[in-house]
């Protein structure tokens, strides 16, 4: 037995804890292949964008040294995008965007990071890769280089592109960014420790993401130049302290080093104190017997958490714009080009109907994401084989379908009707006209889950092209008026149709056209799905 | 005597492949029906067919005698499905999940429901993540047995299960025979066949290749003789239907189908026996002759 023992002898610590992480690693870069690129890419020419658009909107130095001055002033729009720290093209860049590049990396950081962590668990699959010559480590950190090599590849292409901007500015940006990113890539190596489902994990780390927007919202609020304690408390709030473009403080960059430092040391801790699939937050058991009794209840609670989700930051989202309406307004009311920038999205009225309903017209477009979403979920459960089952007993297809999709419909409503809500309560005036502008959304919306409900039932196999429908309305509805595209191009849009309220003038005949084309949508939808083969 | 599911012809295919090529399969009320075949042979086709999940191409299909595709709602009130790999959602636990399809088929028995989880030693209180693949098989099993339903279609339904379990599913559905239910049961697991099925159907490419009672069917095969004689054996060689003559001495082994027996014993007979042992074909044999015949197919390709 002696001397057989050593031969089994466990040996801890030493290289062994990372063998395979370079395998493993090629392995998730490859798996990421074109998922990693499509966000890089996104952000990268949200940013490289910015100097051309601002150069139009503010192409002379009273111009920039007036929206500075502004900015000063204007705390509701700083808790949007923070101060102005210089009057160059690369510091209104910097101010203009950083926020939300950095928003975008954590996203994409914390998504990449569940994705090769607690969602490889939760399936099981990590199992087998941990059963091959793979270290106890090697999983996380091959997840975690996965994200910096992210992050590395976003920051280069940023500060590449910005170097004619000067490229001191534009590397500080770019490492600022991707500090972000790597923040919240540890911060979901934690979250994947803690919790037993990825959606749980994925669900933590962009909680602590809205926070530390909020904090830095807050801060920035309060303080025109960064320096209050809550900026200071956010890692995006770093970002804007590091200050490129306007005397970059290097030393800021410290700061993200040491947060992923030492998330990443607790990240790893933890992973070392607890077994494969297992996590601090345990699941708690559920009821030994249930009261649901129908498909519809079943759908009700499979998506109530998302509508509750949704309910939240529609209403929140119309707080925001509500609060800072008058402000807004103030600061696009003194510049010829935003104003017409605005005045091509919601309509030519007074300033701050045209604000509002420019405001309603993006609530609008992001609702159409929400409806896509629930109506995809038919797709999730019939893909994942749980629609079989349910199917197999007393459940006609349609019943089935028409549970989910009175909550994607509805639901739609519904957010539309508390962001309205939330306008009212930021800004306090013209209640009637806002929750009916935000109604008149709901045809344009509802066509675009009408497709979704269309290309599910006829077209299973490509159901998630109504990804694409609505990101290309998103994009029409958005990007559209600032690049003044004709009008031909905004038409292709359900959006475009509809009357700009408030303010416009009420015009029923495309509303009531949207919706029919919607239920008409809808109907064909479920007759390919009444008609088809459950895919198995 | 009444069918409780009837199929002829029936024709599916997925682009290129033909899943099904002219399956007939007929199963009487009452009896329990094995329905064996390779993997990819076309059963879970077959059975999703059955349950109106996928459209025939062409064919005919009876299911307690409604059309499937047509009035899949009002016969799936009396039908129980078990897949062969259950998943569950995440959120919801085991327990909620069995209220859940016995009440979309129309009702449960409580005190069944109770006795199956006892039974199949399941804890209902666990969320569908945390379940084993066991374990999420006897959620949908209990689910199936505590329902009042006319017919069983279980595909593979003891994949996961330990030798217990296994038990006590075989004890369950013999329960179910007792009260007169019909079960069609996909499966490879061909001990629990034999030891449960009154007719089985075994299928390959598409197509059911056999169809019967096990006596039936071992009727087709061979039986092996093994005897030990008085005197040397002679003339076994020239018989009709003897294989795998194997002659050491006076020790005989040979291969007989199963109709040439007369034969063989006659011609033992005239060499006198010692002793004799003679084994009708296990279902394994039956089966694996199926898998030998496309194996060959296939290496004479």
């Amino acid at each position: 037995m002696t001397a057989v023992a050593p031969a089994f002898a466990v040996r801890t610590g030493g290289s062994r804890q990372l063998a395979g992480t370079g395998t493993l690693l090629r392995f998730a870069l490859r798996r990421d292949r074109s998922m990693i690129p499509l966000w890089v890419a996104i952000n990268a020419l949200m940013v490289l964008s910015m100097p051309g658009t601002l150069k139009g909107l503010y192409g002379t130095a009273a111009q920039r040294a007036d929206l500075a001055d502004q900015m000063a002033t204007n705390s509701s729009l700083r808790a949007m995008v923070g101060p102005v720290f210089g009057e160059s093209l690369g510091a209104l860049t910097a101010w203009r965007i950083g926020v939300y590049a950095a928003l975008l990396a954590a996203v994409m950081s914390l998504l990449v990071v569940v994705r090769h962590t607690r969602d490889e668990e939760e399936s099981g699959r990590q199992e087998l890769i941990s059963s091959a010559m793979v270290g106890r480590r090697a999983p996380l950190t091959a997840a975690l280089l996965t994200a910096a090599v992210a992050n590395a590849v976003l920051a280069l292409v940023i500060t590449g592109g910005l170097a004619g901007q000067g490229a001191t500015g534009a590397l500080a940006l770019g490492l600022g960014i991707a500090g972000v990113g790597m923040v919240f890539a540890t911060m979901a190596a934690i979250a994947a420790q803690l919790t037993e489902s990825a959606r749980l994990a994925r669900g933590l780390t962009s909680a602590v993401l809205g926070a530390a927007f909020v904090l830095r919202a807050a801060g920035d609020a309060g303080s025109s130049d960064g320096s209050s304690v809550l900026t200071w408390l956010s890692p995006i709030g770093w970002l804007e302290n590091e200050r490129p473009y306007a005397g970059e403080r290097w030393w800021v960059l410290l700061l993200f080093a040491a947060a992923v430092l030492v998330q990443g040391v607790l990240a790893y801790t933890l992973a070392g104190r607890r077994d494969i699939g297992m996590s601090f937050l345990p699941t708690r058991p559920g009821p030994a017997t249930g009261r649901l009794g129908s498909a519809g209840a079943l759908a009700w609670r499979l998506q109530r958490g998302g509508v509750l989700g949704w309910s939240v930051g529609f209403f929140l989202a119309g707080v925001v714009y509500g609060g800072m309406t008058d402000g807004a307004t103030d600061l696009v009311g003194d510049n010829d080009k935003a104003r017409e920038i605005f005045q091509r999205m919601g309509g030519q009225s007074g300033l701050t109907d045209t604000f509002l309903a420019a405001m309603v017209g993006i609530m609008g477009l992001v609702a159409a994401l929400y409806i896509v979403a629930s109506v995809l979920r038919l797709n999730g459960e019939e893909t994942s084989g749980r629609a079989e089952p349910v199917l197999a007993n007393a459940v006609g297809r349609l019943r089935w379908a028409g549970g989910h999709l009175v909550i994607a419909f509805g639901g739609a409503a519904l957010i539309m009707i508390l962001s309205g809500l939330g306008f009212a309560v930021g800004y306090g005036k013209e209640i009637g006209p806002i929750l009916g502008a935000c109604l008149v959304q709901l045809p344009a919306i509802w066509v675009i889950g009408g497709l979704a409900v269309l290309l599910y039932g006829v077209l299973p196999q490509g159901a998630a092209a109504a990804w694409g429908v609505a990101g290309a309305a998103l994009l029409i509805g958005w990007v559209g008026p600032a690049l003044d595209l004709p009008q031909a191009v905004l038409d292709i849009s359900p959006f475009g149709h509809l009357p700009k309220l408030p303010g416009g003038e009420m015009d029923w005949p495309p509303v009531l056209l949207l919706t029919a084309l919607a239920a008409v949508l809808v109907a064909a939808g479920l007759t390919g799905l009444r008609r088809r083969d459950l895919s198995t | 005597m009444t069918k409780a599911i009837t199929v002829s012809g029936l024709h599916k295919s997925f682009g290129r492949t033909h899943a099904l090529a002219g399956l007939d399969l007929e199963v009487e009320a009452g009896e329990v029906h094995g329905f064996l075949g390779p993997n990819g042979a076309g059963k879970s086709t077959t059975i999703r067919v059955l349950l109106g999940l996928l459209r025939a191409d062409s064919g005919a299909a009876q299911v307690l005698g409604r059309d499937p595709w047509a009035d899949a709602v009002e016969l799936h009130r009396r039908v129980a499905y078990v897949p062969g790999d259950v998943t569950l959602w995440r959120n919801l636990s085991g327990g909620e999940v069995i209220d859940l399809y016995g009440r979309l088929r129309g009702g449960l028995d409580q005190a069944r429901r109770a006795e199956l989880i006892e039974r199949f030693e399941l804890d209902p209180t666990k969320k569908g993540r945390t379940y084993s693949k066991g374990n999420r098989q006897k959620v949908a099993l209990v689910a199936a047995f505590a329902s009042d339903v006319d017919l069983l279609i279980l595909d593979e339904p003891t994949s996961g299960l330990d030798p217990l379990m296994e038990e006590v599913f075989q004890r369950c559905v013999e329960e179910e025979r007792g009260r007169g239910r019909t079960i069609l049961l996909s499966s490879h697991i061909l001990s629990e066949v034999e030891e449960l099925c009154d007719r089985v159907s075994i299928i390959r490419n598409g197509r059911t290749v056999e169809s019967g009672s096990l006596s039936e069917l071992r009727h087709l095969t061979r039986t092996s003789v093994t005897a030990e004689l008085a005197g040397t054996p002679n003339g076994l060689a020239g018989l009709p239907g003897v294989h795998d003559l194997d002659i050491q001495g006076r020790r005989v082994r040979l291969q007989v189908e199963t109709d040439k027996l007369d034969a063989v014993l006659r011609s033992l007979g005239e060499s006198g026996v010692r002793s004799l042992t003679s084994t009708p074909p296990t279902l394994e044999e039956l089966f694996l002759r199926h898998y030998q015949d496309e194996l060959q197919e296939e290496g004479a390709r």
